[in-house]
């Protein structure tokens, strides 16, 4: 029986259909390896990113340093506890010839060659040292002096011959050692990349992300209960959200041009103060919190507003008591995410003045600054090559703040999550 | 009277008047238990509160604008003040160092003229510091009386705090529309300002951007202002060559997470392309400018280009794509997930295959807000400051050669305004002509976008 039923009926699958559908079946898989591909081509240009940055970043936490032993009992520098607690220590040190000690004790043990090749501004570093530690005026200590740019190239086998062999006999004598650098993180910026650090900056974007934050966060949350919670439903309403929708949506380097336009305008004496700085970022950062802020508020159950209103809660005291505790949250969730935009934006900071060079920390909201990003940015505009490094090393530490926000963020989001 | 000095005040003695208005109200209460007080005791404490912090704090405000003319005008009454030169930027130069030293923010005046001034200025400071005490104080304590006074067992003090709550959320919403208003005010103004100098007509279609910082402000040269190059420029790297890296590649990747992924693969790739939208665009720009763009360089002249730039709008423009990638394949993902799973279910029914499927049913349907999705890629791209200023170049140049350097509105306006310009001159001017471009064409993507979205969505429900 069951060899004459194919002559009875049709073959479901011809020989052209088998055909189509290997080629279908072939298409389905080239259509999936696409996109397949597609996403694996930006997860690779991210690993590029992030690899090419800590490759050339873990460079730029070490420096090349000379060893310079220093006998200041033979010195003649006066100074104690007492003096070198004011404020002009440092240049009270210069006057007494700080700078030509060290050259002349450099000059004894490295040559004349290798003496001219520490870095002119290294006597500071001794200073800060001798300030922290009077008593190295009566002692004999070895200390670890930052080289000048050409002979940082000569230890890395680039720059003059000169400077190669003389970085080689140097390192063979054991003077001369890549060690790494704490004190990028301690110090400000500089001309000198082998004497830049991060501090300054990293202080400045703390302060202005101080003043963002206390402007943007109250503002956006109660901006974000009005409209959710009390706003009538007519035309008013309708203008405030679209134009909060809008300045989302708005290119950063707009919200620059306000803030040199109108802020720089009303404080001109504050040119590139965080404090300016964090109000032009409040306004960017504001409408992101009042829109995730919404979203927040939205989420909560309308049952618990119900409830607080039946046992006689006022409307105002159902937002404040019941719903802001339930969205907040979500809220933080939000703010953090947008806190993170706001400490990697560059542009508008550019535009109200913070590219300023500023060799110290700023010590209030209204002093000078400059923040992470700009300051990546101007390093990556200076010639001299030792820079390269070293603004991978900024980039290093701005990523890592940002994956600690965003990592924040993130368990806040799984800790709080709630499924009413 | 520093600003934070008068907002210490305002909340020390907010805190004193929180204090003792709920004191009050715990009278009142254990006065007559049986009868209830008409509100909380702590809704008294916050009336008394806000009646004294709220006018102090508008007083302070008020006291910060006007003191330092008050101030101004006792000094150059002053006679020393009389030795000044009459106007100008000595003037002012000699009035600031003395303010300087007065306040203590310098150690020594620079100008000699300016000695004799810090002594007028110490004393009018100091007049109109205790003046300005006086009245705060004064101010204080009589709101605070009256608001004391007016605490009673049947008040209702909770209707009252909770206007001005209502009113302080109110203001919180109109900060939004004042920025906008803002934004629109500062750019028409300025661009007002350099249209009076150069004709809208030079500068919309010029093809010529060539401005001259040092040049005479009082003689405009129209022909350095035909900005066509630049909207070139920025079309060129960000809607063009930055939207056929993102668009394809966004999309395939929304459909692989949505569509193929299994939930293991998808836990690992959808933060991975989340970090790629969280990565600062200065390190974007530092990573086209430093490893892209001598890549793309030398790719050139291997194959034969010998004039390739190291400054190209290719190394700007694939760069700003994939940081673009995450922006449109979230929307992507969006909007195919909004298509209703009885449609993807039918065509797999009828024997399509996955690929046919999402080619025949799942993008059209989800087209609408797709395209919404490229538009906000789009106007982002177009509005992103930092890949183009590092990667592309500050020369103006109308070709279609990708190779070659090209410039952007947005590396136009940073390279006019943090230059050392003044603010008179058409070359600072127009970067807010730019600006306002810009603003309006972003806003109209974003307008455009948004409501396609809003009608697409309506489509399915």
């Amino acid at each position: 029986m069951s060899d004459s039923a194919p002559s009875t009926m049709r073959p479901t699958r011809t020989e052209a259909f088998e055909q189509r559908l290997k080629q279908r079946y072939a298409s389905e898989r080239r259509f999936k390896m696409l996109g397949f591909s597609a996403i694996a081509f930006s997860v690779l240009v991210l690993a590029l990113l992030l690899g090419n940055m800590l490759y050339s970043g873990v460079a730029g936490f070490q420096r090349d340093e000379l060893r310079v032993s220093i006998d200041f009992t033979q010195a003649g520098l006066a100074g104690n506890a007492d003096t070198l607690s004011q404020s002009d220590a440092v240049q009270e040190l210069e006057r007494q010839g700080l700078p030509q000690v060290i050259e002349f004790a450099a000059t004894e043990q490295l040559g004349a060659a290798g003496a001219a090749e520490v870095s002119n501004q290294a006597w500071r570093e001794v200073a800060q040292d001798i300030i922290a530690d009077p008593g190295l005026l009566q002692s004999q200590e070895d200390f670890w002096l930052p080289t000048s740019g050409d002979l940082a190239q000569g230890v890395d086998g680039e720059g003059s011959p000169e400077m190669q062999a003389l970085a080689q006999r140097l390192v063979a004598e054991g003077k001369l050692e890549t060690n790494f650098d704490i004190g990028f993180l301690t110090r400000s910026d500089a001309t000198d990349p082998q004497m830049v650090g991060i501090w300054g900056a990293l202080k400045g974007s703390i302060l202005t992300m101080l003043v963002t934050l206390a402007l943007a966060f109250p503002i956006g949350v109660l901006a974000a209960l009005y409209l959710e919670e009390y706003a009538p439903k007519n035309r008013w309403t309708d203008i405030l959200e679209v134009s909060i929708n809008n300045l989302a949506a708005v290119p950063s380097i707009i919200f620059g041009l306000l803030g040199l336009a109108v802020f720089l305008t009303i404080f001109p004496n504050m040119r590139s103060a965080p404090l300016i700085g964090g109000m032009t970022l409040a306004l960017m950062t504001m409408p992101v919190i009042v829109i995730s802020g919404r979203n927040a508020i939205k989420a909560v159950p309308p049952s618990i507003r119900d409830g607080a209103l039946a046992v006689g809660a006022s409307p105002v005291q159902v937002v404040f008591h019941h719903v802001l505790p339930l969205a907040l949250p979500g809220i933080l969730t939000g703010t953090i995410i947008g806190m993170a935009r706001a400490l990697g934006e560059t542009a508008p900071l550019l535009m109200i003045g913070m590219r300023a060079f500023v060799a110290s920390p700023p010590d209030g909201f209204t002093s000078p600054a400059t923040v992470l990003p700009v300051q990546i940015f101007l390093w990556s505009d200076e010639i001299d090559t030792g820079f390269i490094e070293r603004t991978s090393a900024a980039i290093i530490v701005l990523l890592l703040f940002l994956l600690l926000m965003n990592g924040l963020a993130i368990y806040l989001r799984n800790k709080f999550e709630k499924s009413w | 009277m520093s600003p934070a000095f008068l907002i210490l005040l305002a909340l020390g003695l907010g805190l004193v008047g929180w204090l003792a208005g709920r004191a009050r109200a715990w009278t009142f209460l254990r006065a007559n238990r049986e009868t209830p007080i008409a509100a909380r005791p702590n809704y008294h404490a916050w009336y008394v509160a806000l009646w004294i912090a709220v006018p102090l704090l508008l007083f302070a405000a008020l006291w910060m604008a006007l003191s330092p003319t008050l101030i101004m005008q006792s000094v150059l009454a002053s006679p020393a003040a009389q030795a000044l030169p009459e106007f100008g930027f000595q003037r002012d130069t000699i009035l600031s160092e003395a303010r300087a030293v007065a306040t203590g923010g310098a150690q020594d005046v620079f100008n000699p003229a300016a000695r004799d001034l810090v002594e007028p200025f110490r004393s009018a400071i100091s007049f109109y510091n205790t003046i300005g005490i006086a009245l705060a104080l004064s101010m204080a304590l009589v709101a605070g009386i009256w608001a004391y006074t007016r605490l009673k067992p049947d008040f209702r003090a909770r209707t009252r705090v909770e206007k001005v709550v209502m009113a302080v959320l109110l203001l919180a919403s109109l900060v939004a529309i004042l920025t906008t208003f803002g934004i629109l005010a500062s750019l028409i103004f300025e661009t007002i300002r350099f249209f009076g100098m150069v004709s809208p007509i030079d500068f919309l279609f010029g093809t010529s951007w060539n401005p001259d910082p040092m040049s005479n402000p009082e003689a405009p040269q129209g022909d350095r202002y035909g900005a066509i190059p630049l909207f070139w420029g920025t079309l060129f790297i960000g809607a063009i060559i930055a939207m056929i890296v993102a668009i394809p590649l966004g999309l395939m990747s929304a459909i692989y997470l949505t569509q193929y992924a299994t939930p293991k693969w998808r836990r690992w790739l959808k933060p991975a392309l989340e970090i790629l939208a969280g990565v600062p665009t200065v390190v974007y720009g530092y990573f086209a400018a430093l490893t892209v763009a001598p890549m793309i360089r030398d790719a050139a002249i291997s194959i034969g280009i010998s004039n390739a730039s190291s400054e190209s709008a290719l190394a700007a423009g694939l760069v700003m794509g994939v940081m673009i990638i995450p922006f449109v394949s979230s929307m992507a993902d969006d909007s195919i997930a909004a298509v209703p799973q009885a449609m993807r279910d039918g065509s797999l029914a009828m024997g399509a295959t996955q690929s046919e499927t999402i080619k025949r049913v799942l993008i059209p349907a989800a087209l609408p807000g797709i395209v919404a999705g490229i538009m906000l890629a789009i106007s982002r791209a177009i509005g992103e400051t930092m890949i183009v200023v590092m990667a592309a170049s500050t020369a103006a140049n109308l070709t279609a050669n990708p190779l070659e350097a090209m410039t952007t509105v947005t590396v136009q306006i940073v390279a006019l305004l943090t230059g050392e310009g003044s603010f008179d001159h058409p070359a600072t001017l127009s970067a807010f002509a730019l600006g306002f471009v810009l603003f309006m064409v972003t806003l109209g993507l974003n307008f455009i976008a948004l409501s396609v979205v809003k009608r697409f969505r309506e489509a399915y429900e």
